[in-house]
């Protein structure tokens, strides 16, 4: 592979310096650096220098869902968004709850090659919450699985998330719970508040959240377990996740860009782009998000990128599948959302995008200091570029993008995975 | 038709040029002449019901039923009747509202009609009149009466009382006012700048 | 107005017209023997209902007819709904036929907002201005029945504003409820809720009216009650624990009707359960405006169809 130069890059924002990369690594940092005969270069002034992004929760929909997403266009997005790794949820079609489907998924992603995909393996049999499925194997598979959930549903029965728990405590890995008690939010479709009442829609109290993670948080205490709590959306959940933490229970938690910026006001036109589990809530919760995050009670921004092709999504609000696109417009997001009002800086954003996802997995060639040796997993961003969302111009297959039409700021302006070029001003770089 | 016999019952404002036609003197003596007529030609008034087609000729009607009966002794039934909804232009405009319909006590059927309103132009209210009319039952005879006929009729429509026949160009306006709506009587034609 | 979706689609002047608008209609076709306006003829309404009502289909199948609009009933049994076709294409498909109107029942809360979304993007594709009339969605809204109830209480009451209205029963569940309130609130009524904390949305005290837990508190000032269907397998949900102690708690009986003024009046939207929400002596007393609300039904949907479809296009 060719040597790479990126000149005058600022990293973390600080004062611009020439990184040169050798090797998939970084080999040499500082000023009037030369490239060998050969050697890619970018040309960076202006832009920020950040580690790759890692994100913890995405959809790629593959095997299964492949109308909507698959490995290889939702790979193509992550490059885009600036992602150098991504963890791939489990709700696929057979469920990924068995060592041939997870490796399968990685086989996948490392054939596409554009970003390291990390399949999220299954905690019950099938998704149906009842039975372990065979995380040891999973975690021993070529596949390595580092991280078992069932999101979409809730580890509902307390004794199974338990076992989960300190099954996995023995394998090094997390259990990521997507927290809802089912029972209380029954054919919910909104966050249960004035919008809801008014639209006639069944309300998804905040407690259903607040009170599984409660819970979750004394089983991780007592199994000694690492817990991660997937798109954290209530601000009542903050305050358990804070209290968890300082108590010393191995608790991470994420939160998406669509819970930092978006509110259920969005939702008077019925239209289903906004529907998501769990469900956009009030200003004073996207507040408290944005505040727990830049405090660090949230560890890290997943997007929960869940590509849904028309037919799931162009209907009634109830028959519509909930989730929304989310890898091409984090790090937008997340600049419109803490950037821009000053709770984040560049080192904020490294740490909830690359640092903190892949210390929670244990991946350690990812989220690394931007320094000589390490991993050349790099993201170039311009913070001053303004750009127009529109979905059918996304990687994804799916078009469901609640930004339509919304002027973001920040953009990627190139990704490298291990000093290979994966995306640069908005092309995909296929190897 | 309709926006034609609508007056604002202002002053004419700037480019706009009003000219008096009738006064509240004659507008006095045309309903007593036509309810002369009425009395004459349908010998003594009896089974009479004016139907008024609002607003304005709703206040005819009442007023040549109190002539019709001050000059024979028999009051006729007065009623009115709101041919909006007969109308053969309504997807023209935005919907309009609708105006009351009343039907005299022991209703249509074999008695003589005369419908009134204030200005005849096209004749198209007129004939959406009838079409309600015949809604509503079978009456022995139609007639029509109307304080101005303008003139510029789209149908083979007559009436059979006419207060003053008033010669106009299309652009020029007939204004109708009658104490009961605005104040005081009187007609006028209107003529904006330049037409 | 382009479709009627949501009362709060009308201001007070926009509902207040097409009252009127009702009355002038009654007023019209009263005491005659061809109860026909060729308003509407050659314009096409369907009806399209995706949940069994007779009642309200059959009402505004009647108030289209006494248009002359050419009404069609489509029922989710026995066409292509059934078989699984989206509500989107049937809506377009129907759109395509040249339905000029579309009057939709559907167990989803905002179908007939995304009907309207999907008939104004695709209107150059159908090739029809069709508009869209909220039959009842989910549990979210249901406009007629609330404009049919305000005629109703305008006729008992001489007005709506300034009237003290109670609305008794489940609210949760009650798109009936939601319309009324933010119709009666737009009129100018004092409206209050009457309903065990279960039976109430959380979010209900953002809405435009009072909330009360103890109906006996509440009659003797109403000028009005409207009592709500409770369906008896909510108890499954634990919203209350038996039909008995429902209509101990809540129920309209002869001793409550008597405690009201002497003026007031009772209102249903049926179908009724007799005996758990409403005494049937109740239902059937002199104060019971129940079928004068199924009479105004075909009023107020008439005049609904009138100033949707008969001026000119917006």
């Amino acid at each position: 592979m060719p040597d790479l130069l990126i000149r005058n890059a600022r990293p973390y924002g600080e004062d611009a310096v020439d990184v040169l990369i050798g090797n998939g690594v970084i080999a040499e940092i500082g000023s009037g650096l030369t490239a060998s005969d050969g050697a890619e270069t970018l040309d960076a002034a202006g832009l920020v220098l950040l580690p790759g992004f890692v994100d913890l929760h995405v959809h790629l929909r593959e095997p299964g869902g492949e109308e909507s997403e698959t490995i290889e266009t939702g790979s193509r997005a992550a490059a885009l968004g600036g992602f150098t790794a991504v963890f791939a949820m489990p709700n696929t079609n057979p469920v990924a709850d068995t060592e041939v489907v997870v490796e399968h998924v990685h086989r996948r992603g490392a054939e596409v090659g554009l970003v390291d995909v990390h399949p999220v393996g299954a905690v019950t049999v099938g998704l149906e919450g009842t039975k372990l499925a065979e995380l040891g194997s999973m975690a021993r598979s070529r596949a390595q699985v580092r991280m078992f959930s069932d999101d979409g549903r809730c580890v509902n029965d307390p004794l199974i998330m338990r076992r989960a728990l300190e099954y996995a405590s023995a394998l090094g890995v997390v259990i990521a719970q997507h927290a809802e008690d089912h029972r209380l939010t029954a054919g919910a479709q909104a966050h249960e508040g004035v919008v809801a009442s008014r639209l006639g829609l069944a309300g998804w109290p905040a407690a259903a959240e607040e009170t599984i993670v409660a819970r979750d948080c004394a089983l991780a205490r007592d199994t000694d377990a690492a817990l991660h709590v997937c798109h954290v959306s209530s601000a009542h959940t903050i305050e358990v996740l804070r209290a968890a933490k300082a108590a010393g229970i191995r608790v991470s938690a994420e939160v998406t860009p669509h819970h930092l910026l978006l509110t259920d006001a969005a939702l008077t036109s019925y239209d289903p782009v906004h529907k998501v589990n769990p469900p956009l809530r009030t200003a004073a919760d996207t507040k408290a998000m944005r505040e727990a995050l830049a405090e660090g009670v949230l560890d890290v921004v997943a997007t929960d990128h869940a590509p849904h092709a028309a037919q799931y999504k162009d209907t009634e609000w109830a028959a519509a599948r909930p989730g929304m696109l989310g890898l091409q417009t984090a790090l937008s997001v997340l600049v419109a959302a803490c950037v821009e009002p000053g709770l984040l800086d560049w080192h904020g954003v490294a740490r909830v995008l690359s640092q903190r996802p892949a210390e929670i997995t244990g991946l350690s060639d990812h989220g690394r200091p931007i320094a000589v040796g390490e991993p050349a997993n790099l993201t170039v961003i311009d913070p001053d570029a303004q750009w127009t969302v529109r979905g059918a111009a996304m990687a994804s297959i799916a078009a469901n993008t609640p930004y339509e039409g919304m002027r973001l700021p920040g953009r990627v302006v190139a990704t490298v995975l291990r000093g290979r070029v994966t995306a640069r001003d908005g092309k995909v770089h296929q190897s | 038709m309709a926006d034609d016999r609508r007056g604002d019952g202002g002053g004419a404002s700037s480019g706009v040029s009003d000219r008096e036609l009738l006064n509240a003197a004659d507008v006095a003596r045309i309903i007593a002449r036509i309810a002369h007529q009425i009395i004459e030609k349908t010998a003594g008034g009896e089974e009479v019901v004016l139907i008024g087609i609002p607003t304005r000729g709703t206040v005819l009607a009442r007023r040549l039923a109190a002539a019709i009966a001050e000059f024979s002794g028999t009051a006729p039934a007065v009623g009115w009747l709101d041919p909006t909804l007969y109308r053969d232009d309504l997807r023209r405009k935005p919907a309009r509202a609708l105006e009351d319909t009343e039907v005299p006590e022991g209703g249509l059927d074999d008695r003589l009609v005369v419908l009134v309103d204030d200005v005849l132009m096209s004749g198209r209210t007129v004939r959406a009149a009838l079409d309600a009319l015949a809604d509503h039952g079978r009456p022995r005879a139609v007639q029509l009466a109307v304080l101005v006929d303008r003139g510029h009729r789209e149908l083979p429509i007559r009436a059979d009382y006419v207060g003053k026949n008033v010669p106009t160009a299309r652009r020029e306006q007939i204004l109708v006012f009658l104490d009961e709506i605005d104040g005081a009587d009187g007609v006028a034609l209107r003529r904006e700048a330049g037409a | 107005m382009k479709h009627l979706l949501s009362v709060t689609d009308l201001d007070a002047a926009a509902a207040t017209a097409l009252l009127d608008t009702a009355d002038r209609l009654k007023q019209a076709l009263l005491g005659r023997e061809v109860r026909k306006l060729p308003t509407l003829r050659g314009r096409t309404v369907i009806t399209m209902f995706y949940e069994d009502s007779t009642r309200t289909r059959v009402s505004f199948e009647v108030a289209g007819k006494w248009m002359s609009a050419d009404t069609v009933n489509v029922s989710a049994k026995g066409s292509s709904v059934g078989k699984g076709e989206s509500l989107r294409d049937t809506a377009l498909t129907l759109a395509a036929m040249g339905a000029d109107c579309v009057i939709v029942r559907h167990p989803a809360s905002g179908a007939a907002h995304r009907l309207a979304a999907w008939a104004d993007r695709d209107r150059a594709a159908t090739g029809t201005d069709t508009c869209i009339v909220n039959a009842g969605d989910g549990t979210h809204e249901h406009p007629t029945q609330a404009l049919l109830d305000a005629a109703t209480l305008r006729d008992r009451l001489g007005s709506v504003a300034g009237r003290r209205i109670g609305i008794v029963g489940d609210v949760l569940h009650s798109r009936v409820a939601r319309s009324n309130v933010f119709l009666l609130a737009t009129l100018g009524a004092d409206v209050v809720l009457v309903a065990p904390p279960t039976l109430l949305p959380v979010g209900v005290q953002q809405w435009p009216c009072r909330i009360s837990h103890e109906i006996d508190a509440e009659l003797s000032t109403l000028d009005a009650v409207m009592t709500l269907r409770v369906q008896a397998e909510r108890m499954r949900g634990a919203f209350f624990p038996s039909a008995r102690e429902y209509a101990i708690g809540y129920g309209l009986s002869d001793e409550r009707a008597a405690a009201l003024p002497q003026h007031a009046v009772v209102l249903h939207p049926g179908p009724m359960v007799r005996g758990m929400e409403i005494a049937p002596s109740v239902a059937d007393s002199a104060r019971s405006a129940i079928l004068a609300q199924v009479r105004n039904g075909v009023h107020v949907r008439m005049a609904v169809l009138y100033h949707l479809l008969a001026g000119a296009p917006e």
